[in-house]
């Protein structure tokens, strides 16, 4: 089959690989019929995440076709068009019975501070991702979902990751009616926060990024207002001032590791490695979240230290929440809230580009060009 | 003002804001929320239809965290280790726990030593690496890479320029290091 593989920091390439095969008796193979690149893949692709190997495939947020499964399979049958969540997860540990699926303590022998995540390094568990044609999903009977017939495979695949971690990390921010949110990025998670906070009732929602054509989406798509904080010299003042100095009721960090702002710390964790990421999101939500507010971080980090002012969230008085998305839990809402027209995920999607080009596809989204906020990858037997 | 007890009027009200936002409102119940409570035992809820999973075969002595009581029953089988970086790989999984900083950064290093491996294991193959169409940089001529980079206030273009040196210090090293290589070589059969 063809299927990305990562040779290296900012080198991918489409080769032939094997085809995956049944490896457990509740495995799945799903023929791959649209994949997509997230922000977090370049953490990967920019070599930051440790065990990272040349070789590896990746993606995490695909939907296909189910093309076999294995004997113990009982919920799905070869033909059945399937969303996958990122999260690889047993449905039975501690954690996945109590519905924190990405905390899955059964799938990941590299770690136990991080679940399975398809295509994302052996820190996560080493299993091939979805930038493929065809991908081993464990767990078929847990996991997976029949794909509604209504809904396009645009949404489907974005329901797969994005749009369920942005809804995620609104609800984090423990919203009530009236809120200040601020989101941090306004990429595919962060626009999809800004949209969830209005669903929990904010009462304003502004986001903030350096990109203008991606806070003039967050304007249209999302109805917040926007800040590009390249435009201030100190970003905290500013929301400090629009928030007449009390600051914002909720942040939400959908940022993460490769977060600009700063060159220190933008280039000790990007470049040199020497950080698990570049907090400089994280440490601006610190500082213009008012006291006792709530910071949702669902912006990726790695398991290395970071700098993060924790003095300043002590001192403030801070409620710090962050997980991976437990995808799965939060489909039957986003199924009501697609269905309603109050979300229209595939809105975001900026480029659909052919499995063969993978590596224009990782280069224009890593660089920002083109006006790319959301790349869709098509593989050949789509 | 946080001077005074009273939070600051919202410009628009509930109604304004229900009138402009589609759904504005629909999740306004925190406790009527997907992820509230954050912890919800329900172990019949997932479709699981076993107490511990059935065990994959384990093809290899598979690498695992010493933090595990025992390897996982189900677990990834892209890439075995090999090579130096594969010895570094195991070195640091054994000896190491999560919690140790030289855990994280021998994986780094075995990552870039990996890259390295694989690039001369290429060399020997029909498929070898090229740096242009794997970097996929020759989409910067297709996407409008330059008026994509100017445009506004990015304040990445600062360390775009760091970019292509991370891409090109293994080659620009390896390339040295070949030269000088072959250099002794020629001298000593000269001399």
């Amino acid at each position: 089959m063809r299927a990305m593989v990562y040779r290296g920091p900012y080198r991918v390439r489409v080769q032939e690989k094997d085809r995956p095969t049944i490896e457990h008796p509740n495995d799945a193979i799903v023929r791959v019929t649209r994949a997509a690149i997230c922000g977090s893949d370049l953490h990967l692709y920019h070599g930051m995440m440790p065990d990272t190997r040349v070789g590896m495939t990746f993606g995490h947020e695909f939907i296909g076709v189910v093309d076999e499964v294995g004997s113990s399979v009982r919920n799905l049958k070869p033909g059945d068009r399937v969303m996958v969540p990122f999260n690889v997860y047993c449905g039975s540990c501690y954690f996945c019975a109590r519905g924190l699926f990405s905390n899955c303590h059964n799938v990941n022998p590299n770690a136990t501070a991080v679940g399975g995540i398809y295509g994302y390094s052996h820190t996560c568990g080493g299993y091939d991702g979805g930038q493929a044609e065809f991908v081993r999903v464990p767990f078929a009977d847990v996991g997976p979902s029949p794909i509604p017939e209504w809904m396009d495979d645009d949404d489907a695949v974005l329901l797969t990751d994005a749009l369920a971690t942005g809804y995620f990390g609104a609800q984090l921010g423990d919203i009530v009616e009236g809120d200040v949110v601020v989101v941090f990025g306004a990429g595919p998670v962060g626009l999809f926060a800004a949209k969830s906070a209005w669903l929990m009732g904010a009462g304003r929602v502004i986001v903030v990024d350096h990109l203008d054509y991606r806070l003039e989406k967050a304007a249209s798509f999302a109805h917040a207002e926007t800040c590009n904080f390249a435009e201030y010299d100190d970003i905290v003042v500013h929301l400090k001032k629009i928030t007449d100095h009390l600051g914002a009721d909720v942040v939400i960090d959908a940022v993460g590791a490769e977060a600009d702002g700063n060159f220190l710390q933008h280039v000790t964790a990007t470049k040199l490695k020497l950080q698990g990421g570049s907090p400089v999101a994280l440490n601006w939500a610190i500082d213009s979240v008012r006291k006792g507010g709530t910071i949702s971080v669902m912006g990726a980090y790695g398991p290395m230290f970071s700098a993060v002012k924790f003095g300043d969230a002590l001192n403030k008085g801070l409620t710090l929440r962050m997980n991976q998305c437990p995808v799965k839990r939060q489909w039957p809402r986003l199924f009501e809230h697609i269905r309603n027209g109050y979300l229209k995920p595939s809105d975001i999607v900026t480029h659909r580009i052919p499995l063969e080009h993978v590596a224009e596809a990782y280069h224009i989204f890593s660089a920002k060009l083109d006006g790319c906020i959301k790349p869709i990858i098509v593989p050949n037997a789509a | 003002m946080p001077y005074t007890p009273d939070k600051p009027k919202l410009a628009e009200s509930t109604d304004e804001l229900r009138a402009r936002i589609p759904g504005w409102g629909a999740d306004l119940d925190p406790r009527d929320r997907p992820s509230v409570p954050k912890e919800r035992f329900d172990p019949g809820l997932n479709g699981a239809h076993w107490e511990f999973p059935q065990r994959q075969p384990e093809k290899w002595p598979r690498e695992m965290s010493i933090e595990h009581e025992f390897l996982t029953p189900v677990f990834g089988t892209s890439c075995p280790p090999r090579g130096l970086s594969g010895v570094i790989r195991r070195y640091s999984y054994r000896t190491y726990s999560e919690a140790r900083a030289a855990h994280w950064l021998l994986l780094l290093a075995a990552d870039r030593v990996d890259a390295v491996e694989s690039t001369l294991r290429s060399m020997l193959t029909r498929h070898p690496d090229n740096p242009v169409t794997e970097t996929g940089v020759l989409s910067e001529f297709t996407h409008h890479g330059l008026s994509s980079r100017l445009r506004g206030k990015r304040v990445d273009r600062v360390h775009h320029p760091l970019d292509p040196v991370v891409v090109a210090a293994p080659w620009v090293l390896a390339g040295g290091v070949a030269y000088l290589a072959a250099r002794r070589v020629v001298r000593r059969r000269r001399g």
